[in-house]
């Protein structure tokens, strides 16, 4: 605003006009017009809008105030986001009090899920801190994670730490003998954090009986069933012959492929779930479909073959895979446990057990990554049945073989199995087998220009995902990834069966062609001069026959 | 990689990520220039020190990389031999003189072409098309909100939209030209081809892809910051169909 500008010397009050001296300085003075246009123009500014309620004078001034606080460059281009901002903010303050309440409800609950990791247990007296001290399951989870930190694997810092805390959590509500971070597996909604461990000896035995309480009684109803099958009545429509494949059980807790128990959780801080054991049966049909997880333990698998369990048995399956295949050491750092009873029981000398070398001299990286025969399996691999140790289903028990004496058996013999065997335990890497032309493995040290402190790093080409890593006397497997298994070629799932036939095909049944006109005519003829051609055998004939009668008799 | 884009003269640089072959992994670079909608100059290194510069991907190279399958060598003078041709093909090949091995080096970049072009995206607001064409990022751009992070609509693919016109007019009118003129995730095929998770109770939103195992992408909500990268294989899965 001009207001008291400058007069022109032509213009009344030039010479008159001193600042503070004027005697029409509390007046407004001449260019009235002028400045009745600057109010009309402000009130216009001022005016409020019907349908927001703020006024563009308020505005103008709010933005420019923006401006100068902020400094933008190129202000000019961006005025209208910078419009569109400040009005934005208006409506924001409004808005404070429901935005509050939407925002507490992810990040705090999953925040005080954190904290309660971060407290200790109640009640700890000074005993139980010295027995931690000195033995404890709980594996050191950022020596790990700083191992596999060499190699460009793992999760980030914060992250390992709550996996820590929440193993330690694990430890302290179950008996836990060993423990180990597994690793962790994607999934759709969400992820999974999964960790082995093994009992103390004896804790599993309640779990075990109830288990075997149903097997029995499964039993019993098969016998049951044979008996009705022997009483059929030729009128009934004939029962199917359909044998379904003996059930084979799964290895008992402890061994094999249940060696471990594992636990899984969808985040450090929630409960730990415990997965159950797994059955030959979902290993087998486990890999024949390739399916994502989740996140949801009771998510139902549909695939085909249909998946007998849902996402908490499918998940097992595959750590037990992924376990079978890909948990290697150091050669030497397992020994096989000196056994003094009958490996002839074990079906040739199969050992199960193996315990830590004592004297374990580790090879020096270089080699650990040079050559794949440095390395052994000790994960126990899954024969295609299913299970680690094989198991004959058609092998009758004693008490089944007396039963069944001078019975006749029902159906066709099965075919006897072949009995599989599968690599034994401790075998070198150098024996895996590749896919096409890459190496099973591939071994890689952590870095090339520090060679006294580098890692010697493993990654699986067969499961995409993981990984080993040895640096002198310490090792270690994880797995990150999705849980599925490297196929160069594409998934092709199993077709259905064709459909079984309804009957037996035989000639009696089957439909031929009826004969036509001149078949009957040659069959006719044909007949004939049979006929003719046996009239005069029969005189012949007639002494044969008479022998024949008396041999019968 | 400082040094890299003082050697290149690009605006911006980035790591784009790591692709594993069986002997080695390759590091990708990429780097822009003003226009970032311009095809994108890429390069490789076997040691993040040593960066080389990777041809520019043509269609036809990309055409005979999707016929190979199988894991990268991990050496980029490897070649491999087409033998998914058919003989009509081979003929053709031999005709115009071109040989039927592919090197690696074009394998990867035809790999990284089309990661980008199917996986590469950006949250929504982050890039504005002024009215002469060229994109540039958006400076007013604060991140997206929580709830809006968890969206799929929320992000976009940063190559040419294909699906954008076929929407009808009734969508069309609500799409602000500026920031709306990619296509967006939602009606990616096959349908749940993304996973959405938000990690670390709501401040990190991170988008997996499952048609390109091994494409993370992050963003920080109410924050500038996101961004994708890739370690993996280099694999399309193509399983995809029956994994869901």
């Amino acid at each position: 605003e001009r207001g008291h500008g400058p007069y022109q010397p032509q213009e009344p009050g030039y010479g008159l006009y001193q600042p503070g001296y004027s005697p029409y300085d509390d007046q407004i003075p001449d260019p009235k017009s002028r400045t009745l246009a600057i109010e009309n123009a402000k009130a216009f500014l001022l005016k409020s809008s019907t349908t927001s309620g703020l006024n563009l004078y308020d505005h103008l001034a709010n933005m420019l105030t923006k401006i100068l606080d902020e400094r933008p460059t190129n202000a000019v281009d961006i005025i209208e986001n910078i419009s569109k901002d400040v009005k934005w903010a208006q409506f924001q303050k409004k808005m404070d009090t429901l935005r509050d309440e939407h925002e507490i409800l992810p990040t705090f609950e999953a925040a005080e899920k954190l904290k309660a990791l971060f407290l200790k247990a109640n009640g700890e007296g000074d005993e139980e801190l010295e027995e931690e001290i000195e033995e404890t399951p709980l594996p050191n989870v950022m020596e790990t994670a700083f191992y596999f930190e060499q190699a460009g694997i793992g999760l980030s810092k914060d992250e390992s730490y709550h996996i820590f805390l929440a193993l330690k959590k694990l430890i302290s509500a179950q008996p836990i003998r060993t423990c180990r971070f597994w690793g962790k597996i994607l999934g759709l909604e969400m992820n999974y954090i999964i960790a082995e461990v093994q009992y103390h000896e004896g804790e599993e035995e309640e779990e075990t009986e109830e288990e075997e309480g149903t097997e029995e009684g499964g039993k019993g109803m098969g016998e049951v069933e044979d008996e009705d099958e022997k009483n059929e009545k030729e009128d009934e429509p004939p029962k199917s012959t359909y044998k379904p494949p003996p059930v084979i059980p799964k290895e008992q807790n402890g061994t094999g492929a249940n060696k471990y128990v594992y636990f899984v959780c969808n985040e450090p801080g929630k409960p730990w779930v415990k997965l159950p054991p797994v059955t030959p049966a979902q290993i087998v049909c486990a890999r024949k479909i390739k399916k994502f997880f989740t996140g949801r333990l009771d998510a139902p698998v549909v695939s085909f073959p249909p998946f007998p369990g849902n996402e908490a048995n499918y998940l097992r399956a595959q750590i037990a895979r992924i376990s079978a295949g890909t948990h290697i050491s150091p050669i030497g750092f397992y020994q096989f446990a000196e056994e003094e009873g009958d490996e002839e029981e074990e079906g040739g000398g199969r050992r199960d057990t193996y315990e830590e070398n004592p004297d374990f001299q580790p090879p020096s990286v270089a080699e650990m990554v040079e050559s794949l025969s440095t390395w052994v399996h000790h994960g126990q691999s899954i024969l295609k049945q299913g299970r680690c140790v094989w198991f004959n289903p058609f092998q009758k028990s004693e008490e089944e073989e007396e039963e069944e004496d001078g019975e006749e058996e029902k159906g066709e013999e099965p075919d006897e199995l072949q009995q599989e065997v599968g690599p034994p335990l401790l075998t070198p890497l150098s024996e895996d087998e590749g896919i096409q032309n890459i190496p099973a493995w591939t071994a890689q040290s952590s870095t090339n220009l520090i060679p006294q402190y580098a890692v010697a790093v493993l990654q699986s080409n067969r499961w995409p995902g993981a990984y080993a890593f040895a640096a002198g006397k310490k090792f270690d497997n994880i797995y990150f990834g999705w849980g599925h298994k490297y196929s160069p070629g594409n998934h092709a799932p199993a077709l259905p069966p064709p459909v079984q036939a309804e009957y037996p095909s035989g000639p009696e049944i089957t439909e031929t062609r009826d004969p036509t006109l001149e078949e009957e005519l040659a069959f006719k003829a044909a007949r004939e001069e049979a006929l003719a051609a046996a009239e005069e055998e029969e005189d012949e004939e007639d002494d044969a026959e008479d022998d024949e009668e008396e041999e019968d008799d | 990689l400082l040094l890299l884009r003082r050697d290149y003269r690009f605006q911006r640089v980035w790591f784009w990520g790591c692709v594993q072959g069986v002997r080695g992994a390759y590091y990708i670079a990429e780097g822009l220039g003003a226009d970032r909608a311009a095809p994108r100059s890429r390069l490789y290194s076997l040691n993040c020190v040593e960066w080389s510069l990777l041809p520019p991907a043509t269609e036809e190279m990309v055409a005979r990389a999707e016929q190979l399958k199988g894991r990268f060598q991990g050496d980029p003078s490897f070649e491999y031999e087409c033998t998914e041709i058919n003989a009509e093909d081979a003929e053709r090949l031999l005709e115009d003189g071109k040989e039927l091995t592919i090197k690696e080096e074009s394998r990867l970049v035809a790999t990284i072409e089309q990661i980008d072009r199917a996986v590469g995206i950006i949250p929504r607001g982050a890039f504005v098309k002024t009215p002469l064409g060229s994109v540039h990022e958006n400076r007013n751009f604060e991140g997206l909100s929580l709830t809006e992070a968890k969206k799929l609509s929320s992000y976009f693919h940063f190559t040419e939209p294909v699906n954008l016109k076929n929407k009808t007019l009734l969508e069309k009118a609500d799409l602000d030209p500026s920031t709306d003129f990619l296509d967006s995730l939602e009606h990616d095929i096959p349908a749940g081809s993304w996973t959405v998770q938000v990690e670390k109770g709501g401040t990190v939103v991170v988008l997996r892809s499952l048609l390109w195992l091994g494409l993370t992408f992050y963003h920080v909500p109410l924050t500038k910051q996101y961004g994708y990268v890739y370690f993996g294989t280099g694999e399309k899965n193509l399983d995809l169909p029956f994994m869901l």
